[in-house]
């Protein structure tokens, strides 16, 4: 045993290890990454751990190990539970055998998602329980009782734990090494794994009956508490019952109930919880899941109790919550003051926006770049999607007209297409993204004959969520070499004719590539391959000089890059950003800018 | 002890492994540690903060407004972005050197001078200059070790600076342990001057 200083993921990580977990297994997305990394990353015996192509197909790998008995873990963010909710739907009828937990990270804010959803309704909408952690600590536990827990009752179950829980970093005592448990292999039996009208009839009735129970013994469970015994009570889940429990250490009278385990409702523990309560404020993220709850069980146990939260307005309907919000929402809620303990910041200078840019030197500006001089003054439409090359949309490049789902913009841009022939449909999808959703989209456009122009955007990695490796990079996480998935050819045999494969540095030859297939009828694609700065080593700096100079700042203008800034009308390059992509260089009317010395 | 420390910058210049360093090292000196960090879209250059909470009684992983006892600050914009979580009597050690917005328009011309003379017209500061610190070291990437020796040195991080040391030794490559601990002692030489002054 051992004191380790982990994020909340790591948490999770090694609270599933411990638990002997046998074949863990995901798609990367933020908040949940790095569950898989420090899975991969500590000594194991006899754990299965992948970065599967997306999360569908790692919900379908961990269920069969779930089905051979053994222990099962799947991990993404909250949007890849929609993906992944094909498989969920029918297994959660079907159940497993061995231990299978599906931990789906939630992302109030959004920090770093499409959506606000909130997983605990996936939950309740499967009718399987949910653990719903406030701290990496309780995370660490939380996980290896929903093995126990998926086990006694035979379905899988989720921890949805949100951002700050995932990101916090805490000390966890773990065993230095990890053995995977023993496990009885795959039993056939077709009436119990063969999903059919009958069995899904039979099946849910067994659910509904059982989640009562499962209720009943949450009542009892550990994660849900209750401190202090005013008429006055707040509600807390996740890591808003920690803001909650900070803001109140000093009232330990303030009676402050914690749900851990909100679906199926721990209706016991909430009763005898909420006995001689007036008043309840529930303090939650993303929707008014306990809230909801509540009003449900008192309608159901004609209670007198006046419910306050999302639904009345005193808790915001979006966003994410905080140690402020729950200063100020509590103490209006109890009539309690507050004193003002910071600085004082009157009149502070406002201080600069920071949107989220591409980075210097990143080979997406290039293709962007040049696919706009290829079209410009032509009727196009842009489609985005998912990955640090959404930021293509920024000002000046300007080059994303729609951002949806993963996926969603090679199928948009042949939408598009249909419906305004006379415009050029474009897709750029990066080549994470084009593995993950974007196959099936190509094959449907060649299919019904759309005229598009599909742009890879092949950075050899997924960068936005942290660098992981993919079926195009010939790593995966068990170190067994592989060869790589080639994307041209995956394009040349679902019919796509023209597939041209360029440098988007090389920005003469990436202009023409465009303005070739521009004049093509059918779906056309441009692979635009060039590493991701981040995992490759600078080339030599750029610099400007100053004299020739003549500060027309086309530089600036036309590729916003972070390296180039102003100073007296001039262009200046940060050479601690510059990566010597050469992009600039190439654009400058008088030549002003090369090589730096040194 | 009991201190709340929060850092905060731009994506993309290393607060994260500042917050390492300085949690690692309490924890090495028998402290209980809570730490928070912004990871996402913003790293791509957007505002990042990192909260280190040392002690117990840090319930949640983030600094209450108005409770930092330290604000570690990378870059001058986002110092006054971020003051409200600092303490009444809290101390202030913010980098001269601006990080201008990518973008052309409403900032332009911002240099980090007035947010500066605010700074110290608020709050008690120390002001240090990550070109001139990391010069010898041929890179800005230094300037995340420095800063945490410039801490050090004035006392308000109630670290050791062999704790720290220490802690730099084990968890920095080493191939760039030398120049971080050079780093590390310039930055710690400035801190204690600024002490001694006062
Ligand atoms: C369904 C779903 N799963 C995961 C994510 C998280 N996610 C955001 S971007 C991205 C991949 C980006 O990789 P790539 O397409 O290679 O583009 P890059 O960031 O490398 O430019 C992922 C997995 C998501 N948004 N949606």
């Amino acid at each position: 045993m051992s004191k380790q200083y982990v994020m909340g993921n790591g948490a999770i990580a090694l609270g599933a290890l411990k638990a002997g977990v046998n074949l863990v297994a995901g798609y990367p997305g933020t908040p949940s990454s790095e569950i898989i990394e420090t899975v991969a990353k500590y000594p194991h015996e006899g754990t299965y751990v992948e970065w599967s192509v997306n999360e569908k197909a790692a919900m379908e790998v961990a269920a069969a190990a779930a089905y051979c008995g053994a222990r099962a873990m799947v991990t993404m963010k909250q949007v890849g539970l929609n993906v992944a909710s094909d498989p969920l739907m029918s297994l959660a009828y079907v159940g497993v055998k061995g231990g299978m937990v599906v931990v789906s990270a939630d992302d109030p804010g959004p920090i770093s998602s499409q959506t606000e959803q909130d997983t605990r309704r996936f939950a309740e909408f499967a009718r399987i329980p949910v653990f719903d952690p406030s701290s990496p600590e309780e995370a660490f536990d939380m996980v290896q009782e929903a093995f126990v827990c998926s086990e006694k009752y035979k379905t899988p179950v989720i921890l949805r734990p949100t951002t700050r829980v995932d990101h916090a970093y805490a000390s966890i005592d773990a065993p230095d090494t990890f053995k995977a448990k023993e496990y009885e292999g795959f039993v056939k039996d077709s009436k119990k794994w063969v999903i059919f009208p009958r069995l899904s009839y039979l099946n849910h009735a067994m659910i509904e009956k059982r989640n009562v129970e499962i209720g009943e013994e949450f009542s009892s469970c550990r994660f849900n508490t209750v401190s202090g015994d005013s008429n006055k009570a707040v509600i807390a889940t996740g890591v808003s019952y920690a803001y909650a429990a900070e803001y109140l250490k000093d009232h330990p009278e303030i009676r402050l109930i914690k749900v851990g385990t909100p679906h199926p409702l721990p209706e016991r523990f909430l009763l005898k919880a909420l006995e001689g309560v007036s008043e309840a404020l529930c303090f939650e993220e993303l929707s008014p899941y306990i809230e909801e709850s509540l009003l449900k069980l008192i309608g159901k146990h004609h209670l007198e109790l006046d419910v306050r939260g999302k639904l009345t307005g005193d808790v915001p309907p979006s966003g994410e919550n905080d140690a402020d919000s729950a200063r100020r929402i509590i103490s209006r809620f109890l009539g309690m003051e507050f004193d003002e303990t910071g600085a004082d910041h009157a009149g502070a200078p406002q201080p600069p926006m920071r949107p989220p840019v591409l980075c210097a030197g990143c080979p997406h500006r290039a293709s962007f770049y040049a696919v706009k001089r290829a079209m410009k003054g032509k009727k196009a439409v842009f489609c985005g999607d998912i990955g640090c090359y959404t930021l293509g949309n920024a000002m000046p490049l300007d080059m994303v007209d729609t951002c949806l789902c993963m996926g969603a913009g090679v199928t948009m841009a042949q939408g598009f297409d249909h419906m305004d022939p006379d415009a050029v449909s474009f897709a750029f999808v990066g080549d994470s993204t084009f593995f993950a959703s974007g196959i099936t989209g190509v094959v449907n456009a060649v299919y019904n004959a759309a005229d598009m122009i599909l742009c890879v955007l092949d950075n050899s990695t997924t960068a936005m969520t942290g660098h992981q490796p993919h079926p195009g990079t010939g790593r995966n996480l068990m170190a067994t070499p592989v060869e790589k998935v080639s994307i041209e050819k995956i394009l040349l045999a679902v019919g796509v004719e023209k597939v041209v494969t360029v440098d988007p540095l090389d920005l003469d030859a990436a202009i023409a590539a465009v303005k070739e297939c521009a004049a093509l009828k059918g779906v056309k694609a441009i692979i635009f391959k060039s590493p991701c700065v981040a995992i490759t080593k600078p080339d030599k700096k750029l610099r400007v000089d100053s004299e020739t100079c003549i500060g027309c700042l086309r530089c600036i203008k036309e590729i916003g890059c972070p390296a180039l800034s102003v100073t007296d009308g001039k262009a200046v390059i940060d050479e601690n950003l510059c990566t010597g992509c050469g992009l600039c260089a190439k654009l400058c009317p008088v030549n002003a800018i090369g090589g730096a010395e040194g | 002890m009991k201190k709340d420390i929060m850092i905060c910058g731009v994506g993309g210049q290393g607060t994260v492994l500042a917050s390492k360093i300085i949690a690692a090292s309490a924890m090495d000196e028998g402290s209980a540690v809570h730490s928070a960090e912004t990871i996402g879209m913003a790293q791509r250059g957007g505002s990042v903060t990192s909260h280190v909470r040392i002690g117990e009684g840090a319930y949640s992983p983030l600094i209450p407004v108005g409770g930092a006892d330290l604000l570690i600050a990378f870059e001058p914009s986002e110092a006054v972005r971020n003051l409200r979580y600092l303490k009444k009597d809290g101390f202030v050690i913010v980098n001269r050197v601006p990080v201008k917005p990518t973008t052309l328009g409403s900032s332009e011309g911002y240099d980090g001078k007035e947010e500066i003379a605010f700074l110290q017209s608020k709050c008690d500061c120390l002001v240090v200059d990550s070109d001139a610190l990391c010069a010898p070291f041929g890179s800005s990437k230094f300037f995340n070790v420095a800063v945490i020796g410039a801490a050090a040195g004035t006392g308000k991080l109630g670290i050791g600076a062999d704790t720290i040391r220490n802690t730099i030794v084990r968890i920095v490559p080493e191939r760039f342990q030398e120049k971080n601990l050079a780093a590390f002692d310039a930055g710690s030489k400035i801190g204690v001057n600024q002490y001694a002054n006062q």
